[in-house]
Order: C-alpha cells, then sequence, then structure tokens
C-alpha cells in the first residue's frame, strides 16, 4: 500500500498555513511568532546584554543562548511538566547552532545574547517554527546578520516525500516514516540544522534536502515580508 | 535612582495624576479577553491589560483523589513568569514572585467555590477530574497579579471536558460539557504609596509602592482571598479603603468578562 494522498489534502511539497508576525513582544529588543497550522512559536531576544556570572564573558565574542519551551497546555495529550527536559535541552542546543552561522558575534564581546522560544500549541515541527521565529526576532532586534535562517521539516510517509510533516505523518503506522528537520541560511543554501529519525535511503534524503531547501525559500520571503510589515505599520501609525 | 522616581510618583499623586497619564484608580486601556487561543488545552485566554499580556491554559486529567476528599477533585495552579515577557526574569524552576501570584489565584478559585470539586468526582476513591491551571506571562508590564487572575477565570469559562474512557483520558475527543461555575473570582491589587492608593500599578510603579493589598471577591462583594505584599505596615483604617477600592473596581473588571 502506499501513501496516495496526504491526510489533510496538502500538496506533497505544500507545507501548512503559515502565519508570521514581528513585534509581538513590547518589552523585548526583538521578537515574532510563526505559526505552521497548529504549532505556534513565540520568540523574543534580549541583548546583546551584559554577561553575568562574569566568567562566562568571553572577551572576543559575545555568546549566544537559546532556551527551547513547551507552555503547560501545549501538548494536544497530558500537561508538559514546568522546568525542561531532556528533549527541550537538546532542541535549545540545536536551534542556536542552527542560528549562530549568520549572526556576527565578533562585534558584541563579553556580551549574551539570548533567545527566548515559547510555545503556546503544538502539532509536530515546533523546533523549525522555533527557528523560524528566532531568525525574524534577531532580525527586529536589530543585530547584525549575514543572512535570515528558515527552517521546516521534510521527510518520508511511505515511499513518498514531503513537505512539513504533521502528526497524524508523523505517527503514520502503515509504512515506514522519516522526520527530518532541516534549517537553511537562504542566500547561500548552506544547511545549518539536519536532524532525522526514521528510516531512508541516501537518494530519498537528497531528494527531500532538495524538496526542503525550495520550501525554505517560500518560508524566508514570509519572513521577510513580515520583518518589512512591522514598519508599514510604523508608516500607517505616523501619518 | 528609585528614590527619585517614588519621590517623583508620590509628587504627582498629590495631584490626582501617574507616570502614564491616569487617575490613581484607572486601570489601564485596552482591557481586553480573548477566549480559546489554543486547541491543545481544555480551555483558554487571553488577558492584554495596557501593555502586559497573560496567557491562561487550562488542561483536565484524571487522577486519584487525596484519601482524605475520596469524593472531590481538585485545581492546581502553576504560574511561570517568562524571561520572554521581562528582561529582569530568569530561567529556572519558578522564583518566590511566581509561586505568590500562582498562590493567590488558587486561593481566590478555591474560596470562593466556584467550582464544586465534589462535581469533579468521576467514581469516590478511584478516578477524580484534576483541573491544571497554568498562568504565563507573555509580555510584563505590570500587575501580573490582577490580569492573571482575571485570565485563569476566563480560562475556566472556556473549558470544557475531554472524553474519559473508564481507563485514561482520551483529549481528541472533546465532550459539549463545559466545566460547571458558580461564582466569579477577581482580585483587584491596591497598592499604597506615601498616603495615597492606586491599582494597576506599571512595573515602574511596582518598584516604588511601600505596600500593596490582592483582594479577591466574588460578584457581591464577598470577599474570598486576600494577601498583603510590601514592606510597610498597614493601617485599619488603611485596610477598609483599600477593600472598599477592591469591591468597586473588581466590578469594572467583571464587565470584560463574557457572560455564562
Amino acid at each position: 500500500m502506499s501513501y496516495k494522498k496526504r491526510l489533510d489534502g496538502r500538496g506533497f511539497e505544500e507545507f501548512r498555513k503559515v502565519e508570521a508576525k514581528v513585534g509581538v513582544i513590547k518589552r523585548a529588543d526583538g521578537s515574532a511568532y510563526f505559526k505552521f497550522g497548529n504549532t505556534w512559536a513565540y520568540a523574543a531576544v534580549y541583548g546583546p546584554r551584559n554577561l553575568y556570572p562574569r566568567f562566562l564573558q568571553d572577551p572576543s565574542k559575545g555568546i549566544l543562548r537559546c532556551n527551547y519551551n513547551m507552555m503547560p497546555f501545549s501538548s494536544s495529550g497530558e500537561r508538559v511538566r514546568p522546568g525542561g527536559s531532556r528533549r527541550s535541552k537538546e532542541i535549545s542546543m540545536v536551534t542556536a547552532k542552527a542560528l549562530l552561522p549568520v549572526l556576527n558575534l565578533e562585534e558584541y564581546p563579553n556580551s549574551v545574547v539570548d533567545v527566548f522560544i515559547e510555545l503556546p500549541e503544538t502539532e509536530a515541527g515546533s523546533r523549525t517554527a522555533g527557528i523560524n521565529a528566532a531568525a525574524m526576532a534577531l532580525a527586529d532586534a536589530g543585530l547584525l546578520m549575514k543572512d535570515l535562517v528558515s527552517s521546516v521539516s521534510v521527510g518520508r510517509v511511505d515511499d513518498k516525500i514531503l513537505v512539513d510533516l504533521d502528526y497524524s505523518e508523523e505517527s503514520y503506522e502503515d509504512g515506514p516514516v522519516a522526520d527530518i528537520p532541516i534549517a537553511i541560511m537562504p542566500s547561500s543554501g548552506k544547511i545549518t540544522l539536519l536532524q532525522m529519525d526514521g528510516l531512508v535511503s541516501k537518494e530519498q534524503l537528497s531528494k527531500a534536502i532538495e524538496m526542503g531547501k525550495n520550501a525554505c525559500q517560500k518560508i524566508y520571503e514570509i519572513q521577510k515580508k513580515a520583518l518589512k510589515e512591522k514598519y508599514n505599520n510604523v508608516k500607517g501609525d505616523a501619518e | 535612582m528609585n528614590e527619585d522616581l517614588k519621590q517623583h510618583v508620590i509628587a504627582l499623586l498629590e495631584s490626582d495624576k501617574r507616570l502614564d497619564g491616569r487617575k490613581p484608580l484607572e486601570y489601564r486601556k485596552p482591557l481586553k479577553v480573548e477566549y480559546g487561543f489554543t486547541k491543545t488545552a481544555e480551555g483558554s485566554a487571553k488577558v492584554t491589560l495596557g501593555d502586559t499580556e497573560i496567557l491562561v491554559g487550562v488542561k483536565l486529567e484524571v487522577g486519584e483523589p487525596y484519601p482524605d476528599s475520596p469524593g472531590e477533585g481538585t485545581i492546581i495552579v502553576g504560574a511561570e513568569l517568562l524571561p520572554m515577557s521581562n528582561p529582569e526574569f530568569e530561567s529556572g524552576p519558578p522564583g518566590i514572585q511566581a509561586i505568590e501570584i500562582a498562590r493567590v489565584i488558587d486561593r481566590g478559585i478555591r474560596e470562593s467555590k466556584t467550582i464544586d470539586f465534589k462535581k469533579l468526582c468521576i467514581k469516590e476513591g478511584e478516578h477524580v477530574w484534576l483541573v491544571i491551571i497554568d498562568a504565563i506571562s507573555l509580555n510584563d508590564a505590570g500587575n501580573l497579579f490582577d490580569s492573571a487572575a482575571l485570565c485563569a477565570y476566563a480560562a475556566l469559562q472556556n473549558t470544557v471536558f475531554p472524553k474519559f474512557d473508564g481507563e485514561k483520558v482520551i483529549y481528541k475527543e472533546k465532550t459539549s460539557k463545559k466545566l460547571p461555575l458558580k461564582n466569579i473570582p477577581l482580585s483587584v491589587t491596591v497598592c499604597k504609596i506615601g498616603n495615597k492608593y492606586l491599582v494597576d500599578p506599571t512595573t515602574e510603579e511596582e518598584k516604588v509602592i511601600d505596600a500593596r493589598l490582592t483582594v479577591a471577591t466574588i460578584e457581591d462583594g464577598t470577599l474570598c482571598a486576600l494577601q498583603k505584599g510590601g514592606e510597610a505596615p498597614l493601617t485599619q483604617e488603611d485596610i477598609d479603603k483599600m477593600i472598599d477600592i477592591g469591591v468597586e473596581k473588581g466590578k469594572e473588571l467583571r464587565g470584560a468578562l463574557k457572560n455564562g
């Protein structure tokens, strides 16, 4: 049996409905949210700011700290216990690594840039939504950046390669599944996040990454549009 | 620096003014309650009070009752002051500020008897519903106490039971049964600075107040929880006045909620 048609009717290269907005947390230096369907990630950036305790400071460059956190009511199952898990720690780490290559942290010696990613609602793809929101929030904070970062998960469900798996696809039982979250720097096409769990051939993987890159280009356009929209509104207010 | 700010706030209050142009007993605008921002919770609400934004989600779980109340469910209230919402908040386990907010919300809801814990019983001694209320600060521009209490009640209004098959909860299947609520507990925090009172403090004002009294009431003005904070002592006269303000302002806040 083959996976002929996606359960929610999307095309195989189509991601879920996306919504992106910049400037959503007033107190933060930069902020944004990004939604893939029912997965919703807020990101807020504070910094560059002084880093304490001082022994953590690096006189040659600033450091980036990311913290990924699911709100207690964000899972469709039981309550998520607050306080972080091994999973959230790992996601925080790979998120920081996905964002680092676009930042010029040498400009901010002895400082820290804090990125807080908070999820009010999740249904698969939360780390990729978090990275998209975080990249927009970093740009909104006015940090020096070489590029943006755009992220999506790609994968395999049975014999099909597809973009942005939802929960029902991640838990598809009638055939093998692979979930491959990736992030790219859209201008160069270089990959800054790559994880995979499931079973996949090398050929399928290349095809999936290719599809992911194309999807990320579309996400990049959405991110840029959201960043510009914040300033359109400012213009509107002044008139 | 705070001392200068304090003198300035007091001087303004002498002519009935505040830093942001409000009257002492005026809440910020907009005051807005939005219901059901997330589908993963059994009930949820977002409150916007000026620039302060709060989210509350309610999860329902089935657990064993406490041995001393085998026929009653219960509520559990948590509060997280996200480092995202205020540059002064830090990551890590809830600090004393978050714990205090959660406990005051808990007392307001519990003591107002708005939820009949007996109605949360599924099978005596075996299965009862646990109503888990989590308040999260999205943007802290002051007065998390009152906005979180209002938001918690709104989230309860929005809560529906998922299906329980006798062994486990099936979260995907929501029933049409709403959480039964009787009263509307809300809190109003009245602050004292110098010899003046004010409500709905901003984060700046919160740093310079001498004392505060959180007054939780139900619709008819009956008090259901109190919490004094701040370092300065209060006289009996202060408390009388602050409670009057709390009851009066509580009526105003109730106006932001959807009926029933």
